[in-house]
């Protein structure tokens, strides 16, 4: 195949939803989910006369991106109007951000194929309002405005990105980043994380781009791979068999698991961007950067890193259990009161991720509160239940949303350490079995496990097995 | 009479990126408008702009900044009163073409 | 009062005096004023809309704040609203077909301040579409008349609320000033217009035009009467970011009738060859006035005024292009038959928007398209800098700047209609103002031999409506002008 004579040159623009209780310039809520047109005021329907009044705390949570990805954040930044027509956009151009956007340069760490920790650099961050929403029936489409004027930033990297693989640690990392420091939410299927790929290849060794495609419509993490493999590999095939590569822009098909180029020509362009007379330049002096900076959350990185130093963990547990913030956040809320933190990253890493996995759900609905959890496995670190009976009974509260302790009792899963009842089934046992008892003090060392597993299956598989063996030793020592 | 400061297909062409529909009539008509109007801006090319700072607005600096409060509370209808074609709660519009 | 026919006549503060003393009621002088209506309207044509039912109820509840004591000074005033603004449950045309069946469910901030003050809302004012016009005539609902002269155009955009002001159809009026569109009409009406430093007042609600430049202002009978009404519609505003959080003074108390001392800049570039004579020598007669009352003339210089205009039709047509995209016959407004989108939006905006507009958003359109940014709306935009500088300079050496409103007094209808440009050249005297972003004043300064008015303009540094008020109001006392009423 000829395809390892070329390169794959992918940039990608990533808009995500501020989260923001407001919109980013009026008062109506961002929550998602409403009946249509019910989120919306004069000012996010474009009404004639209406203005536009920043959110504050969506400026707050551009900057922590910007801070969090390294960039250089711009003491005056300037809104402009980026003109179009389309239903769902009710003053037919957007406020967005152009020459002077509020972040500029940065990048995201990625481990790349090799494992090998690499920068992909961005060219800048803006805000920008989002569109409304059409809906496509069968002979008209409709249009809700709930979602016109949520705050958004886009995220633009530069053209580092060199396979799918690396696209999805990007994005990845940067979805993670984003989570951790609450400026988004990253659901990608309710469109509050999208991301847009300009692709190109061109020949090793070869350093000037060749011509992009840009593609739409990637609603989730696979489809964004997919659709680069396939968009590299139609690219490669176009140029083997000596044709041109248009630069135009793609969607996505799902159900074909292929790229097609949009319909509609008007794509091809001209906003007319100029600075919005309705809002005067963005001023971000340093004394609010600062305080930006301090009010933001820990970075994955940076908590990947206490984990190793505080926690004794490897590198590769921490790893895990930082990759999203609620999982990290589990994992400490789980801890939080036991001997030994590594009990809860264990516990965290196989039951916790194993079961919001197998659910396809988020932890925080899929689980019982870290709280719970670490009640449970305070029981588990005082040796009162067996880490199966622990297994057991987190199943039984994943359903019945009850207490760990409530749960334990409920389900007679403690442990009987109680001495005087082992003691006593012990001398049961030998008084039963004196044939046993002789064969192994004759010297069949290995009848302790039977020994063992009869006591245990008389006290009804609770006891503790430790104090079984200390007691069913001294016994059998007679 | 000086070159045309427009001619008829950009005409057509602003007229598309403005989303207006031109009458055959109202094309040359408005070619000579805006031509007129443009060879008298050239005007401004007798002034020498270099280093000047643009001037955009001439308010005071610096976006005021809301705190991020719900101050409305939903009321579709009044939103919906004055669509000229509604449908379910939604403004409705022919079928778009992606 | 003589005769309750005359309640019309009175001045905002007459009014309200007679109002807070009881002699007379705002129901009385709410019907006095909409019976003039009924009685001019056919000839005139200043009103889109006539609110008559609720003006009359806005006026009972004002005589029953009156009665309870503490009553604003505008309380239970009748003022006309140019159709700009928007209005809760009232139609706002614009003047525009696009938008001649949009109620809007909410109020302009200018409007809701006034209704706090118990103002009484008479009905909405003709205009130029969109505000785009010197004349009134590019309206769909037809042209204003001059109240002076029929046959001649009331000015513009904001015509029809200078001739509702001159005709005594409404005490004062609301209109907005983009490039001269409250003080050109003001000037050919007779009346007193006032456009306010940029970002006095709050421009929520009121349908955007070119919104770097765009302002409110009343127009009314008197210096006084302005100031009245400029302190109730100034200061801050939460809903407008480009609205001025300073403090608003008590404009009335500016009028001290005092100018000695006063430095009236003269610039050399707003008397020039090609102006009506008898404009210039008005406004020279004005400036001995103020000369014989202690004011000190200055000669000035703003160089870059010639270029205004060109500038002016650059950034306002690009802002405009934009703020009037909305109109697509989606959410509001009257929408084409269409059986796709691009048809959908292409014949409603053809069928919707006058001549001039569609003239305007295709100028500003191609100023901002790709190849032509630079040559054009970056160019005017350095060129706006320039004439900013201007004003700065002269500034330095003088406290107000006095000049002719316009080249003419009020011209015949239809007379330009056919020629943009020259139609534009009106505006020679006011653009600069707007594009440097100033207060101006427009008063009446004398009248030519057919009886039409002359008006002048006072020119302040940003903020200074105060030293503009003193200085027009010091002139309206000489008493070397008294004001002629329409014989309408």
């Amino acid at each position: 195949m000829s395809n390892e004579a070329y390169e794959a040159v992918i940039g990608l623009e990533v808009h995500t939803h501020l989260m923001t209780k407001s919109k980013l310039f009026c008062g109506c809520s961002t929550e998602f989910g409403r009946a249509p047109n019910e989120n919306v005021c004069p000012v996010c329907m474009g009404m004639p006369g209406v203005l536009p009044v920043l959110n504050r705390r969506a400026v707050e949570l551009a900057v922590r991106a910007g801070l969090a990805a390294h960039c250089e954040i711009s003491p005056r930044s300037i809104f402009d109007r980026k003109s179009y027509f389309y239903p769902d956009l009710p003053k037919n151009y957007q406020i967005s951000q152009y020459e002077t956007p509020v972040c500029r340069g940065g990048y995201i760490e990625i481990q790349s194929g090799d494992g090998a920790p690499k920068k992909i650099r961005l060219v800048r961050i803006h805000i920008e309002e989002d569109a409304g929403k059409n809906i496509h029936e069968a002979d008209a489409s409709l249009v809700d405005f709930n979602r016109s004027c949520v705050p958004l930033i886009e995220i633009v990297s530069e053209p580092d990105i060199r396979s799918a693989a690396e696209a999805s640690a990007y994005l990845h990392e940067l979805r993670g980043i984003l989570r951790y420091i609450e400026a988004s939410d990253g659901r990608m299927e309710e469109g509050s994380f999208r991301c847009d790929v300009n692709v190109s290849v061109r020949k090793r060794g070869v350093s000037e781009l060749g011509v992009k495609t840009e593609i739409k419509n990637l609603n989730s993490f696979r489809f964004v791979e997919k659709a680069i493999e396939y968009e590299v590999n139609r690219q490669i095939a176009t140029l083997e068999s000596g044709s041109r590569i248009a630069q135009e822009t793609h969607l996505w098909d799902p159900v074909r698991e292929e790229t097609r180029p949009m319909r509609s020509k008007e794509f091809a362009n001209d906003y007319r961007y100029f600075p919005e007379p309705d809002l005067p330049p963005l001023l971000i002096p340093p004394a609010m950067v600062e305080e930006i900076r301090r009010a933001m959350p820990e970075l994955p990185s940076d908590r990947r890193a206490r984990y190793i130093r505080d926690f004794g963990l490897s590198s590769y547990e921490a790893g895990v259990l930082t990759a999203e913030r609620e999982t990290a956040d589990y994992f400490e809320g789980a801890s939080v009161g036991l001997k030994n933190r590594r009990t809860a990253a264990n516990w965290v890493m196989t039951e916790v991720l194993r079961i919001a996995n197998e659910t396809g759900q988020q932890i925080s609905e899929a689980l019982p509160s870290a709280r719970e959890a670490g009640a449970l496995l305070a029981m588990v670190e005082a040796q009162q239940i067996s880490l199966n009976a622990a297994k057991t009974a987190f199943a039984a509260m994943i359903k019945s949303r009850k207490s760990a302790v409530e749960t334990v009792a409920e389900l007679g899963l403690a442990q009987v350490s109680d001495t005087v009842a082992i003691a006593s089934a012990c001398d049961k046992l030998l008084a039963a079995e004196p044939e046993k008892l002789a064969e192994y003090r004759a010297g069949r060392d290995k009848l302790f496990g039977f020994f063992v597993g009869q006591v245990m299956k008389a006290m009804g598989g609770k006891a503790n097995p430790k104090v079984i063996n200390e007691i069913l030793k001294q016994k059998l020592a007679g | 009479m000086a070159e045309k400061k427009i001619t008829l297909e950009q005409v057509r062409h602003v007229a598309r990126l403005a989303r207006i529909d031109l009458y055959p009539d109202d094309e040359e008509r408005l070619r000579t408008d805006m031509d007129q109007i443009l060879s008298y801006v050239d005007k401004l090319g007798e002034l020498d702009v270099n280093g000047i700072e643009p001037t955009v607005q001439v308010g005071e600096s610096g976006a005021p900044m809301r705190s991020d409060e719900v101050t409305n509370s939903p009321n579709a209808e009044a939103m919906l009163a004055n669509a000229p074609v509604r449908h379910r709660g939604y403004f409705k519009v022919p079928k778009i073409i992606e | 009062m003589s005769s309750s026919t005359e309640l019309n006549r009175l001045t905002i503060a007459d009014a309200a005096a007679l109002l807070h003393k009881r002699e007379i009621s705002s129901a009385e002088l709410t019907r006095v004023c909409l019976d003039r209506i009924a009685a001019v309207e056919p000839q005139l044509n200043a009103f889109i809309t006539v609110t008559q039912k609720a003006a009359l109820e806005q006026a009972d509840a004002a005589d029953r704040r009156i009665k309870g004591g503490d009553a604003p000074p505008l309380c239970g005033i009748p003022l006309g609203i140019k159709d700009i603004y928007a209005t809760k449950g009232a139609t706002t045309t614009c003047a525009s077909k696009i938008l001649s069946n949009f109620v809007p469910p909410f109020d302009a901030t200018v409007i809701a301040k006034l209704r706090g003050e118990g103002a009484v809302f008479v009905g909405k004012t003709n205009m130029d579409e969109f505000a785009m016009g010197s004349s009134t005539e590019n309206s769909a609902f037809g042209p204003t008349k001059n109240p002076h002269d029929l046959t001649r155009v009331a000015g513009g955009s904001s015509g029809g609320s200078a001739a509702a002001v001159a005709a005594g159809e409404c005490l004062g009026a609301l209109g907005t000033d983009t490039g001269g569109s409250i003080r050109e009409p003001a000037s050919f009406c007779g009346v007193t217009g006032i456009k306010p430093t940029y970002s006095r007042v709050s421009r929520y609600g009121v349908v955007a035009y070119a919104s770097s430049l765009d302002q409110v202002g009343p127009f009314a009978k008197t210096v006084r009467d302005a100031a009245i009404l400029l302190r109730a519609l100034a200061g801050h505003d939460p809903h407008d970011s480009t609205c001025s959080a300073r403090p608003v003074p008590d404009y009335e108390r500016a009028l001290t009738g005092d100018v000695s001392g006063l430095r009236i800049g003269v610039p050399k570039e707003y008397f020039v060859a090609g102006m009506d004579p008898t404009v210039e020598r008005a406004v020279r007669e004005a400036l001995k006035c103020y000369e014989a009352m202690g004011a000190k003339l200055v000669d000035i210089t703003l160089p870059h005024t010639s270029y205004a205009i060109a500038c002016y039709y650059l950034v306002a047509t690009a802002e405009a292009s934009a703020n009037l995209a909305r109109y697509d016959g989606i959410r509001y407004g009257v929408r084409a038959a269409a059986e796709d989108m691009i048809s959908l939006y292409e014949m409603t905006r053809a069928q919707g928007f006058g001549a001039e507009v569609k003239r305007r958003i295709m100028l500003g359109t191609f100023a901002l398209s790709a190849g032509y940014y630079d040559a054009y709306y970056l160019k005017a935009m350095k060129v706006r800098t320039l004439i900013r500088r201007d004003f700065d300079c002269a500034f330095e050496d003088c406290d107000v700047i006095v000049t002719p409103v316009a080249p003419t007094t009020a011209f015949k209808l239809g007379e330009k209609m056919n020629d943009p440009l020259t139609m534009y050249l009106s505006d020679i005297f006011t653009i600069s103002v707007n594009l440097a972003g100033l207060p101006g004043l427009a008063i009446p300064c004398g009248y030519d031999a057919n009886g039409l008015p002359i008006g002048m303009q006072i020119i302040g540094a940003p903020f200074a409506e105060e030293t503009i008020l003193r200085t027009g109001d010091a002139f309206e006392r000489s008493g070397a002008v008294i004001p002629r009423r329409p014989a309408l």
